[in-house]
């Protein structure tokens, strides 16, 4: 049984045949209306979300499958002191797939260690949100043609935001990869990412703290927000959370064909003026969330292709 | 030059960074024990000025590699009736569980409705001697 704990769970074969199958989705979403007939989605969010577990109750509904769980830690029995691995034993009787989120980081592979459903991981902590980096993925790949030979900006937090370090961990399996990392000098790139996945897969990567100058040559530019939440110290918040503002003057300077996405929610980073510009991607991006995780919750319960249109 | 017995059967731990010893008879929960042992602290050594020897006198059942996740320099002396029978350096195991707790307050292990959980470490790094905890990545780098 396959669990989807960490973005890196999937190989490059693996993983070209959920985003092919999440494209095919897409495009014809009538025809997989009922290959979840009958069975249950465990929603366990044990903290709020609103864009995860709404999108992955949507795809469950749309593939035809029903959802069952609760969305806050209150609203279950780890109130009384239930272990995860209790849970998630009584879970696997009353559903076929789990999508977990929760605070702890690593509490989905605990799950996933006593579970004889497949567990996915909704995001554990500032650690691993594998479906949002799958989702990163498969916009790119739909809206760019592939996720080979790009040059991609990432933008803003780049040493809290596990959606960039994902994102990195995922993109330097693909050839011909270059990144621009932009970002302000404390919130740099941690070393660790430096050394263990840019350094030893050999990716070229430059640093800059002037968005202005790298915009011409990146086909993507990942845009993130600074997380209030990360800082001991709300001064350097204050000081760090606007030092990127991608504005309609700023998006003069991007090729045509550029993508800007961002994992959202947003707060002052990108202009809303920018929605409105063909190259901002950020909501076709969330909705192709939930085609990616149709495709997931599939491929986990090795559910086959349906023959023929509903 | 303190004279400590010769073993006749028994593990000297030798090379052990100067003053790593208790560290070490802590770690291996040496207390338990119901044989001799010798603790020899700051002792003279060639290649590394002073170090730290431990003598036990019984076959030891733990996993003595596990060592080298604390102290990458230290050496094993097998002894049986009186001779040295084997030298070993201890190679770093690929996963170590309850040997290294994680400090993580945002790791899983950390909760208080986990705390069953075995703290398990893999090697990520064999060079630099990097564990990471299976749940949270959470970095420890050997060292006394």
């Amino acid at each position: 049984m396959k669990h989807i704990i960490s973005p890196l769970d999937l190989t490059v074969n693996e993983l070209d045949d959920l985003l092919e199958l999440a494209g095919r989705i897409y495009r014809d979403p009538k025809r997989y209306c009922k290959v979840c007939d009958g069975k249950k989605l465990a929603s366990l969010f044990y903290e709020p979300s609103t864009r995860t577990r709404l999108s992955f109750e949507a795809a469950m509904m749309n593939l035809g499958g029903n959802v069952l769980g609760f969305s806050s830690a209150d609203s279950s029995s780890v109130t009384k002191g239930e272990s995860i691995a209790d849970t998630i034993k009584v879970i696997s009787y009353y559903a076929d797939i789990c999508a977990m989120r929760h605070p702890k980081e690593g509490a989905p592979l605990v799950a996933s260690q006593f579970s004889e459903i497949p567990i996915i991981n909704a995001g554990d902590g500032g650690h691993n949100h594998p479906t949002q980096t799958l989702t990163d993925l498969l916009t790119i790949k739909e809206m760019k043609g592939g996720l080979n030979n790009l040059t991609i900006g990432v933008c803003g937090d780049l040493k809290f935001g596990r959606t960039v370090h994902s994102l990195i961990n995922a993109m330097v399996r693909y050839e011909g990869i270059e990144f621009v990392m932009i970002s302000p000098d404390e919130l740099k790139i941690p070393e660790y990412l430096r050394h263990e996945t840019l350094d030893n897969n050999n990716i070229s990567y430059t640093e800059t703290n002037i968005l202005e100058d790298v915009l011409p040559k990146l086909d993507v530019l990942y845009m993130t927000r600074v997380q209030k939440e990360r800082f001991f110290n709300e001064e350097d918040y204050i000081r760090l959370k606007d030092t990127f503002i991608l504005d309609r003057k700023k998006m003069q300077y991007a090729n045509d064909d550029m993508l800007v996405l961002h994992p959202l929610p947003r707060v002052n980073e990108i202009a809303t003026e920018v929605d409105s510009d063909p190259r901002a991607a950020y909501f076709k991006q969330a909705n192709y969330g939930v085609y990616l995780r149709m495709a997931l919750i599939m491929t986990l319960l090795n559910l086959p292709e349906p023959t023929k249109e509903v | 030059m303190l004279n400590i017995g010769g073993l006749h059967e028994g593990v000297v731990i030798d090379h052990i960074k100067a003053g790593g010893a208790m560290k070490i008879y802590n770690y291996l929960n040496l207390e338990k024990i119901d044989s001799s042992i010798a603790i020899i602290k700051n002792a003279k050594s060639n290649k590394m000025g002073k170090k730290d020897i431990i003598k036990i006198e019984a076959p030891i059942c733990v996993d003595l590699n596990l060592l080298a996740v604390l102290d990458s320099n230290i050496t094993l002396n097998y002894i049986e009736n009186d001779e040295i029978v084997r030298k070993e350096h201890p190679v770093l195991p690929t996963q170590v569980t309850n040997i290294i707790k994680c400090k993580n307050p945002r790791c899983v292990t950390s909760s208080e409705t986990e705390r069953n959980l075995p703290h398990t470490f893999k090697l990520t790094d064999s060079e630099n001697r990097i564990y990471r905890c299976i749940y949270c990545e959470q970095k420890f780098k050997g060292q006394l």
